[in-house]
């Protein structure tokens, strides 16, 4: 089901109507579904990992008694509750800020997440655009959200903000670089930048009976995936590596002065990033909506379940991680990047390119 | 780099602000992340605890030394009531001694816990934190048990305590030493050998042996730089002599001698000693006596002026009192070890990065009550 | 023979006339002249036999409106020989000024700051004495036994305090 899918759907019904106002309603159509995907994400991911932490903590994490008490059978209800919270606080915006930058910063973040999740393969036919730069499209557009922090951080005039906007630009700019060479990997393997078409690259099995994913392909790929995955949450901002945000030293970083539905769109955005590093990592690596037992289940609704459950594991990774580690500090994190993950990605490039010319 | 030199940034932390573990405020000049310059300003939780005392008798000050260090309560009741003893020649029964030994001890566990939750909070560990929680509950459940308070206990009194131990409360203590020594290696494995954790603490913050001394920091502090002393060791009050334990040094098992991470593992070897010495007291603790025995009936210290030192979870806490023979003091001072580390910390902190200027501040533990008064 | 005997000697030996003998013999302090304090300071820290490296507490003291005098408490401790001293200095309570030691113990930059902030009590070559604990612009020195509490704080009415329970 792509957008394509959807005009000649509806030119089936008006066979006379121009092609420009059913391209319009088709990608309106698409989109409000990616943005019901991000919300829903967001309540569930939210409840997740307030719970994984309780469980992680020997907590029990938001209760309720039931519907119309407190927060509903287990808790089920919080994240709807705090939805509405955030919709009806007051927004404020302090008195130095500079306006336009601050109130249209939380919305380039979120643009960046959300345009990103238009390339991502949900099922053998369920795509929203299936370019053939695809993969190229979502490296571009998810470095998109570093603008709107350092709009955020920027416009709120504030020192703190400031911190964490400078750090964040340099964290998001530098892990790209990792991240972009182990897919590159990837792309030698696959030979196309088109999702499905790595997708449709990963089918059959490897060694007899592992399925032909590209983290079992080689060695090197196997490798590559640790380091998408490393620098993938560097991207998110999440812990080991939130120091754009830390807490205990920067109150909250580029966010410390939002408040209500401005910051829930940071918010909601910081999951639909989770989302997306997820999903390539997931399509890149672990053969997307291909089944891990070659052959059986297959299918476009198999398709959408393996997918989704591929990318929770992912997510589950990644709170599992959050809990459990200490925050880096700054120069560190630039380390890590620069001086362990880039020199073994570049290897890994050369290595998977020998792989594939020789054995492969 | 050097020919560079961008404009310096004053930044305020706190004394709004998430780790400064109370109302500090920090003056700090920056150039990018690399802080040049730290100022703490302090006294935004001055309640005038010296000119208190001038009006309340010696029995009423108690109740107000819990809410200087309100972490660790019972050691500063402990180390006033000692010091008023010592100037009346009191001398408690035994079974009070024991009391009042498992009851700082206890307590010394708690503050250690809570020092080293909110430390692996500065660094972004949250997990820890509230491990360390879980089990400073069960402390302050003992607490409550014995004299119904949590955090200001106000259990000490001159000449005794304010209620005999409850019925079940050895067993309850046993249980959780027991449970306690179990959970214990939970930090280690998730805090303490952590690599992420060792690369912020270790060699960040170091404080020498002599910085140590000149600047006045005592108590875990002082001995995570590597120095050994102790005052329950080496001047021993109460009954502390008839315990075996040892006395933790910082040895740089992870980087330099007196780094941060040496004053939190030193602070989490000692909760170790703690145990040891509560299960002692525990076994030796006469089963039963009057804790009310030796009140006095009117506490009139003779004209003359006392300085006393104890041992608190912090360090050195001394008391100077004067007493004009009369019912209520002529002064009473309080010498806080919490207030002499944070003056060290302009010194061992400068230089470093933002990041670690918090890293240092949480592992000289400081208590803003104490330090302001 | 007591730490402060000895001390007392060692140091009256040395820079004579300091020390202040009382009228009835004690061995609780020994009680310096303020003139050269700073000298005797140094001494004390690095004079072989005292090594007094630690320096406690220092506690600023009023026992009373009617006295003439303030007094400044130092209590110093060797973490080389384990001895301890107290040291008084008495100073004027018109002109309160005593030399300062923030340069020879560290820790006592702090102190001095705070008894300063108490007792208005002036050290002289400390580097940067400013008010400690309260704010930069109360007036008066809260801890003299004759301060009053003020009527207004900048315009703020200051609460009576109580007495009794009512």
């Amino acid at each position: 089901m792509t957008i394509d899918n959807i005009i000649i759907w509806f030119q089936s019904w008006l066979p006379n109507a121009r092609i420009a106002p059913l391209y319009v309603a088709a990608v309106l159509i698409a989109a409000l579904a990616i943005f019901l995907v991000m919300a829903v994400n967001a309540l569930v991911a939210v409840y997740a990992e307030r719970k994984i932490s309780a469980f992680m903590q020997d907590r029990v994490g938001p209760m309720g008694q039931g519907p119309g008490l407190h927060a509903g059978k287990w808790g089920l209800l919080q994240t709807v509750a705090d939805t509405i919270k955030l919709i009806l606080k007051e927004d404020i915006i302090p008195k130095a800020a500079d306006k336009k930058l601050f109130i249209i910063a939380p919305f380039i973040v979120f643009l960046g997440a959300f345009i990103a999740l238009a390339a991502l393969p949900w099922g053998p036919t369920l795509i929203a655009a299936d370019m053939n730069i695809g993969l190229f499209y979502i490296l571009a557009v998810s470095s998109f959200g570093v603008i709107g922090i350092i709009f955020a951080a920027w416009s709120s005039d504030n020192k703190w903000s400031l911190f964490g906007g400078m750090r964040s630009a340099a964290q998001i700019i530098s892990y790209e670089i990792p991240a972009a060479l182990s897919l590159v990997a990837v792309l030698l393997l696959a030979g196309t930048l088109s999702m499905q078409g790595i997708v449709a690259n990963q089918s059959g099995t490897v060694w007899g009976f592992l399925p032909n994913w590209n983290i079992f392909n080689n060695p090197f790929t196997f490798l590559a995936f640790f380091i998408y995955f490393i620098a993938g949450v560097a991207e998110t901002n999440r812990t080991p590596f939130d120091i754009p945000e830390a807490e205990s030293e920067l109150v909250a970083g580029f966010h410390t002065e939002y408040s209500g539905m401005r910051w829930a769109f940071f918010f909601l955005s910081e999951y639909g990033n989770m989302l997306v590093v997820a999903g390539v990592a997931v399509v890149a690596f672990l053969g997307g909506w291909q089944s891990p037992i070659d052959g059986i289940m297959q299918g476009p609704l198999w398709g959408l379940i393996w997918f989704l459950l591929k990318m929770t594991v992912v997510i589950l990774i990644m709170i599992w991680w959050r809990w459990t580690f200490p925050r880096l500090r700054v120069d560190q994190l630039m380390n890590v990047a620069w001086k362990v993950l880039l020199p073994i990605a570049l290897f890994n490039l050369f290595g998977t390119a020998i792989w594939t010319l020789t054995i492969g | 780099m050097g020919l560079i030199k961008a404009d310096e940034m004053t930044l305020n932390i706190g004394p709004q602000h998430p780790s400064t573990h109370g109302v500090l405020r920090l003056k700090v000049k920056t150039d990018g992340e690399i802080v040049s310059e730290i100022t703490p300003v302090i006294g935004y939780l001055h309640r005038c605890f010296e000119k208190h005392c001038e009006y309340l008798t010696y029995e009423q000050v108690i109740p107000f030394t819990d809410r200087c260090d309100y972490i660790a309560a019972m050691n500063n009741n402990f180390g006033y009531v000692v010091a008023v003893e010592k100037m009346m020649d009191i001398q408690v029964p035994e079974r009070v001694e024991y009391i009042r030994i498992i009851m700082a001890e206890l307590n010394r566990i708690a503050s250690h816990l809570l020092a080293l939750g909110t430390f692996g909070l500065d660094v972004g560990a949250y997990t820890p934190f509230l491990y360390m929680f879980r089990d400073r509950e069960r402390i302050l459940d003992l607490f409550e048990i014995t004299c119904g308070a949590r955090l200001l206990y106000n259990y000490m009194w001159i000449g005794g305590v304010s209620h005999d131990l409850p019925v079940g409360f050895v067993e309850a203590t046993y249980r959780f030493l027991d449970e306690f020594e179990k959970k214990s290696e939970e930090y280690h494995n998730i805090l303490s050998y952590n690599k992420i954790f060792i690369e912020r603490t270790a060699d960040v913050g170091v404080l020498p042996k002599d910085v140590a001394i000149d600047y006045g920091v005592t108590g875990p502090n002082l001995r995570g730089s590597g120095v050994k002393w102790d005052l329950r060791k080496d001047e021993p009050y109460s009954i502390y002599e008839k315990f075996k334990f040892e006395v933790p040094v910082g040895q740089g098992l992870m980087g330099s001698v007196g780094d941060s991470w040496d004053r939190y593992w030193v602070r989490a070897e000692e909760m170790k000693e703690s145990v040891k010495i509560v299960r002692q007291a525990l076994d030796k603790m006469p089963r039963k006596g009057d804790v009310h025995e030796a009140l006095p009936k009117r506490v009139r210290p003779p004209q003359g002026s006392i300085y006393f030192r104890t041992e608190s979870p912090r360090g050195d806490l001394g008391y100077y009192i004067i007493s004009d023979g009369k019912d209520k003091p002529v002064r009473v001072k309080m010498r806080s070890p919490a207030f002499t580390a944070l003056s060290a910390l302009s010194e061992i902190a400068s230089g470093w990065m933002l990041s670690d200027v918090l890293v240092v501040l949480g592992s000289l533990d400081i208590v803003l009550g104490e330090i302001d008064r | 023979m007591n730490v402060n005997q000895k001390v007392s000697q060692i140091v009256e030996e040395k820079f004579p006339g300091s020390v202040i003998i009382p009228e009835e013999p004690q061995n609780d302090f020994i009680q310096l002249n303020s003139e050269k304090w700073n000298e005797i300071a140094k001494f004390l820290k690095t004079e072989s036999a005292l090594k007094f490296d630690s320096c406690q507490c220092i506690t600023g003291v009023d026992l009373g409106a009617e006295t003439e005098k303030l007094e400044v408490r130092y209590n110093f401790h060797s973490t080389k020989h384990l001895h301890k001293v107290e040291i008084r200095i008495a100073t004027d309570r018109k002109r309160p000024s005593i030399p300062s030691v923030e340069q020879i113990w560290r820790v006592a930059d702090w102190f001095e700051r705070e008894v300063y902030d108490m007792y208005g009590i002036r050290f002289k070559g400390h580097r940067d004495l400013r008010r400690m604990l309260l704010p930069d612009d109360w007036k008066g020195w809260p801890l003299r036994k004759d301060y009053k509490t003020p009527q207004t704080y900048n315009g703020m009415k200051v609460p009576k305090v109580r007495k009794g329970w009512d």
